[in-house]
């Protein structure tokens, strides 16, 4: 089962609607075997409503979906072979531990002893067997996260959905969660669609993530894709921190895009299909890649001035005022202190980059 | 109120004490004038001895309850056998309840359920629409279902002009018109607890279920049924207990044959012909029953809890 090739989902041109608000405009989308695929957008974005319309709790208006070649979309939620971890964990509150992970076992047929042994495994796999017999409510809010990734993986399903899962838990708590179901994924194999809000937390869990706004997908690739080459604005700016700069594209040659930024500054980027010359558009620099300097650099260069300093932990940020310019954020990792300067508010200087750390946007 | 009691010393914390003292007094007068009182009014008279014109004498006695449980021949002077007459009307007053309330319950159910799944704006007006026939009068709402029910009324002659029987059929005078007199009387208080349970229900419980293979109608036995339970216990007893005392409709829709202990009670305070201290009796006879089913589910659950936990 476990080929690389095969598709597990595949959204085929997936429209909703709720009278005239149409929340999913036409998704097309195919999620590989043994993938850990993100759906990341802010709320009402759809991510949520294609997760249910998997799920078999939306009707899908137009459209269809397969799950492993069979189409799915007209059968009901207790007809799919795929299980769900609810954003409140949605436990069932008169059930103990053991019984909440045994009932998809039960559901599907196993005896009630096979039911029960097959959840006991379940529960020592996410570590709580000591709480089998414990009510729901018993629990705090990271078990109860961890019953239900139990309860969902029990039956062996083929996709396992999770709709915001760890969004309920703590810092600490979710990023220790964030590993666990990275290693439980990898060690299941079972295709995992994650949805999320949390675009850090996307790029940390995710082979492929599928970036969503106002019900179409923005942009659909691997983290370091959506990182570092973001397709348009709305992606450049919802994944990380980034400076967008209005620009206007003064000349194209050899494939090298000159840009003016106001104020005589100008950058050189790389060229990007679909923007020519005497365009106004966008133009996203993420602040890692700028380092300061006293002396220009021979590759891309801006003239300063150090407006403010903010020390956030594991970097400063640096905000600069470029002379008749927009303003910039530069950040600077405190372990790279010995290589970069910081400067003092006030002192002029330059904000370096390599060619190519600037990127041209499609709006 | 609160800063007072923040800078003050004893003399505002007085006035809070005095204050929640006569703020306390309507719950303490509804609890003993209007609730203890009465029962233990009743519970005296049943042991006093009957006048003949109604009222009683006051002095001690256990003839009303003698009387309920034992036949002493005309004169009284028989050896005591056991009196089953009472008894009987006891026992049918049970069973025609308990078929009532099974009746509200089947009926409310879907009711409750279709009131408490309807989009949040409307639900206010689908309650408002249950409770407007209780505006009228039970005494009148009973009259007319007789009326409705009789064998040349318009339930029968519906029946008859759309050929689904041939001759009326009779409903009045059954126990099955006293079912559904006190299913008519009491629906509301099935349908408003277990709405209100629906109501909060959490759905994706049901959604989590579906998400497990459950199909609609197991989702509903194994996870909706247990978590609105308290609902349905509230709405089976608020049905029950009223509906074992009642008069009305076993007097007006039942006849003579389907007496019920309401009726046996109302005989004896009404008129000259009453016997007072038999009626009391009776009545706390059926108080002790209601008491004792409800203390044995009460135990019951708890042992049920106890269990799991």
């Amino acid at each position: 089962m476990s080929n690389k090739e095969q598709i597990a989902i595949d959204v085929r041109g997936a429209v909703k609607r709720y009278g005239d608000f149409t929340a999913l405009k036409k998704i097309s989308l195919s999620i590989m075997d043994n993938e850990f695929f993100t759906l990341l957008g802010p709320s009402g974005c759809g991510k949520t409503t294609l997760l249910r319309m998997i799920a078999g709790f939306e009707d899908v208006t137009e459209g269809a979906i397969f799950l492993y070649g069979d189409e799915i979309e007209n059968l009901p939620p207790y007809e799919r072979p795929v299980n769900t971890v609810f954003q409140n964990y949605a436990l069932f509150p008169h059930m103990t531990i053991l019984d909440n992970v045994a009932f998809g076992l039960e559901m599907r047929g196993a005896s009630k002893a096979d039911a029960r042994t097959r959840a006991g495994e379940m529960l020592e796999l996410v570590q709580l067997s000591q709480f089998s017999a414990r009510k729901p409510s018993q629990l705090s809010g990271g078990q109860q996260q961890r019953v239900a990734l139990a309860r969902a993986l029990a039956p062996k399903p083929k996709v396992l959905l999770l709709d915001e899962p760890l969004s309920a838990l703590d810092l600490k708590l979710r990023k220790a969660m964030q590993l666990e179901l990275k290693h439980l994924q990898r060690e299941t194999g079972i295709t995992f669609i994650f949805v999320t809000h949390d675009q850090e937390e996307a790029l940390t869990m995710s082979d492929r993530i599928a970036v969503m706004s106002a019900g179409e997908m923005q942009q659909l690739g691997s983290p370091t894709d959506i990182y570092e080459r973001p397709r348009n604005m709305f992606v450049a700016d919802f994944i990380g921190e980034t400076n967008l700069l209005e620009v206007s594209v003064d000349n194209i040659a050899e494939g090298r895009a000159v840009c003016h930024l106001g104020g005589g500054h100008e950058l050189t980027c790389n060229e990007v299909e679909g923007i020519g010359v005497g365009s106004k558009v966008h133009l996203s620099i993420r602040p890692e890649r700028l380092f300061m300097s006293d002396e220009p650099a021979e590759g891309e260069s801006l003239k300063g001035r150090v407006k403010e300093n903010i020390f956030v932990g594991t970097d400063i940020t640096t905000i600069v005022d470029l002379a008749d310019g927009p303003d910039f954020i530069v950040r600077t990792s405190n372990s790279d202190r010995g290589n970069k300067r910081i400067f003092e508010p006030g002192t002029e200087m330059y904000v370096n980059m390599e060619l190519g750390a600037a990127r041209l946007l499609v709006d | 109120m609160a800063a007072g009691a923040a800078s003050g010393g004893s003399a505002t914390t007085d006035t809070y004490k005095e204050a929640r003292t006569w703020l306390l007094l309507p719950a303490w007068v509804t609890l003993t004038i209007l609730t203890l009182a009465p029962v233990g009014m009743m519970l005296i008279y049943s042991f006093l001895t009957k006048e003949f014109r109604g009222g009683v004498i006051w002095e001690f006695s256990l003839a009303a309850y003698d009387q309920f449980f034992f036949d002493r021949g005309l004169f009284g002077d028989d050896p005591a056998k056991i009196e089953w007459t009472y008894i009987l009307i006891f026992w049918r007053s049970i069973w025609q309840a308990g078929a009532a309330t099974i009746l509200s319950l089947v009926i409310g159910f879907p009711t409750a359920y279709f009131i408490a799944t309807r989009p949040e704006s409307q639900r206010p007006i689908w309650v408002f629409l249950i409770t407007i026939p209780y505006w009228v009068n039970l005494l009148i709402r009973t009259v007319s279902m007789k009326f409705l029910l009789r064998d040349n009324g318009p339930f029968n002659d519906f029946l008859l002009s759309i050929g689904l029987i041939d001759s009326p059929i009779t409903i009045v005078n059954t126990n099955f018109a006293v079912q559904l007199g006190l299913f008519y009387s009491y629906l509301p208080f099935m349908v408003l607890p277990i709405y209100a349970a629906v109501e909060r229900y959490n759905f994706s419980l049901s959604e989590a279920a579906a998400d497990l293979y459950a199909t609609k109608w197991v989702a509903l036995r194994r996870i909706l049924l247990p978590a609105v339970k308290p609902g349905v216990i509230a709405g089976c007893i608020l049905v029950f207990v009223p509906s074992m005392g009642s008069f009305l409709a076993p007097d007006l829709l039942g006849g003579a044959k389907n007496f019920m202990i309401g009726s046996l009670i109302e005989e004896q305070f009404k008129g000259n012909a009453g016997n007072w201290p038999f009626g009391a009796a009776a009545s706390m006879i059926l108080l002790t029953m209601v008491l004792i089913l409800l203390m044995a589910y009460a135990r019951q659950q708890a042992k049920a809890e106890n269990a799991e936990g």
